[in-house]
């Protein structure tokens, strides 16, 4: 679970593409403002990953899986 | 949203902020300015009495507006939080020698692109300086700068400054003689929209730019650090749309000499943006986007907006800003002085992962 609660622009990205190196099939993201949310979701997609949120008081859990093909 | 509707948006939020900078200027704003973050906040401490160059002082609605704008749609669409307390004073200070290389080249990045709109080819080397501070910026990025994490604040923190906004429109609205005004004809704070023109643009951007999350420096960052282009998007856009307005109104003029409020200084421009181009990616966004954030409730870019208004105040009481005659000689040492501190700034707080 990558905690990326409080964290600003750019980081939340730049954290799951350093997480993505490993070539996992499955992530799992915390953040807490919609911009995060969007911007991971945009990067995870453009990188051949599904993205599922789910909001739970205004904080982001994102399951970050690779699109089967 | 997806990333088409994203892009969609981005871009027709860009063409419209364009379309809105190119009628400012129609309406009275100065040349290649309809909007300009750092020279609206340079002329508003002005107009407050904190630098007293007779030529530059007036309380921009333009600024008040886009906080308030952002605020307000913030607050509708349940996105205005109160968060803070990553690193403040070094935000201050980066918005501080931010706004110091900002008055060198004689604009923010938003007016670098309406300058080069404009036809004011002197930007390009702005522009060029902008890129390399970014790339460099993101050198740190990619080595694991962070100013660390923000924290809930209580709700009031987030409202300061968006009520503050409130105080400076009741201030330029009743003139108090404690308020500075530019004399017309004394130069560019002179030039200005009528106050509900210039208010309701940037209102209108405000909103915008808080919904796209537009940003001139995510625009180039992200295409660096992630082969991303959605904020570029935005920044062609609105590039298009002024070009569009100056042409049809004759406000487009090519050429490097005799520019509206601009130097021909190749190296100054270049090194004056780079200097903004680095301090704001270790910021985390451009002085847009600083005042959009504030607006959200963000107290980081709040603190980082009153960096670039100290900045501002001190830049004109120490010579440091530049003119159309060029660079001045405290304004180069200023941002020699300006690169180091934020050349500091990024390695100390740039974690080698060592794992």
């Amino acid at each position: 679970m990558i905690d990326a609660r409080g964290i600003s622009c750019p980081e939340p990205v730049i954290m799951i593409k350093k997480a993505m190196m490993n070539q996992a099939a499955e992530y799992e993201m915390l953040v807490d403002n919609r911009t995060a949310l969007e911007n991971v979701t945009r990067f995870a997609q453009h990188n051949g990953y599904t993205v599922k949120a789910t909001e739970n008081n205004g904080e982001y859990t994102l399951k970050i899986c690779r699109t089967k093909e | 949203m997806n990333l088409q509707a994203e892009k969609r948006n981005i871009i027709g939020a860009g063409l419209l902020i364009g379309l809105i900078a190119g009628l400012l200027v129609i309406a009275g704003n100065p040349a290649n300015m309809g909007f300009c973050i750092a020279c609206f906040i340079r002329d508003t401490v002005g107009g407050l009495g904190l630098h007293r160059a007779a030529a530059v002082q007036y309380l921009r609605p333009e600024i008040m507006g886009l906080i308030l704008g952002s605020f307000f749609i913030s607050l509708l669409s349940h996105e205005h939080a109160a968060k803070g307390g990553s690193a403040p004073l070094t935000r201050f200070l980066l918005g501080f020698v931010v706004m110091i290389g900002c008055l060198m080249f004689l604009g923010c990045p938003f007016r670098m692109i309406l300058r080069l709109a404009g036809g004011d080819w002197n930007a390009f080397s702005g522009l060029a300086g902008f890129i390399l501070g970014i790339a460099t910026g993101v050198f740190f990025l990619n080595r694991g700068y962070s100013l660390k994490r923000t924290y809930n604040q209580p709700p009031l923190e987030g409202k300061l400054l968006p009520a503050l906004q409130l105080v400076l429109l009741v201030l330029l609205i009743t003139a108090p003689a404690v308020i500075l005004f530019t004399k017309a004809g004394g130069g560019p704070g002179a030039k200005h929209a009528a106050t509900v023109v210039s208010l309701g643009a940037g209102l209108l951007v405000g909103a915008l730019a808080q919904k796209t999350r537009l940003c001139m420096v995510g625009g180039i960052r992200d295409a660096i650090l992630f082969r991303e282009g959605k904020l570029l998007f935005g920044f062609v856009a609105i590039f298009i749309s002024a070009l569009a307005v100056n042409l049809l109104a004759g406000n487009f003029h090519p050429g490097f000499a005799n520019q509206p409020i601009a130097h021909t200084d190749a190296l100054w421009n270049l090194l004056g943006m780079y200097l903004a181009g680095f301090g704001c990616v270790l910021l985390g966004g451009c002085p847009l986007r600083q005042l959009v954030l504030t607006g959200e409730g963000n107290t980081d870019s709040a603190v980082t907006v009153l960096g670039l208004a100290a900045g501002a105040a001190f830049a004109h009481n120490f010579a440091l800003a530049a003119s159309a005659q060029g660079p001045t000689f405290n304004g180069k040492i200023g941002v020699m002085v300006g690169i180091l501190v934020t050349l500091i700034i990024a390695v100390s707080n740039t974690v080698k992962e060592s794992r």
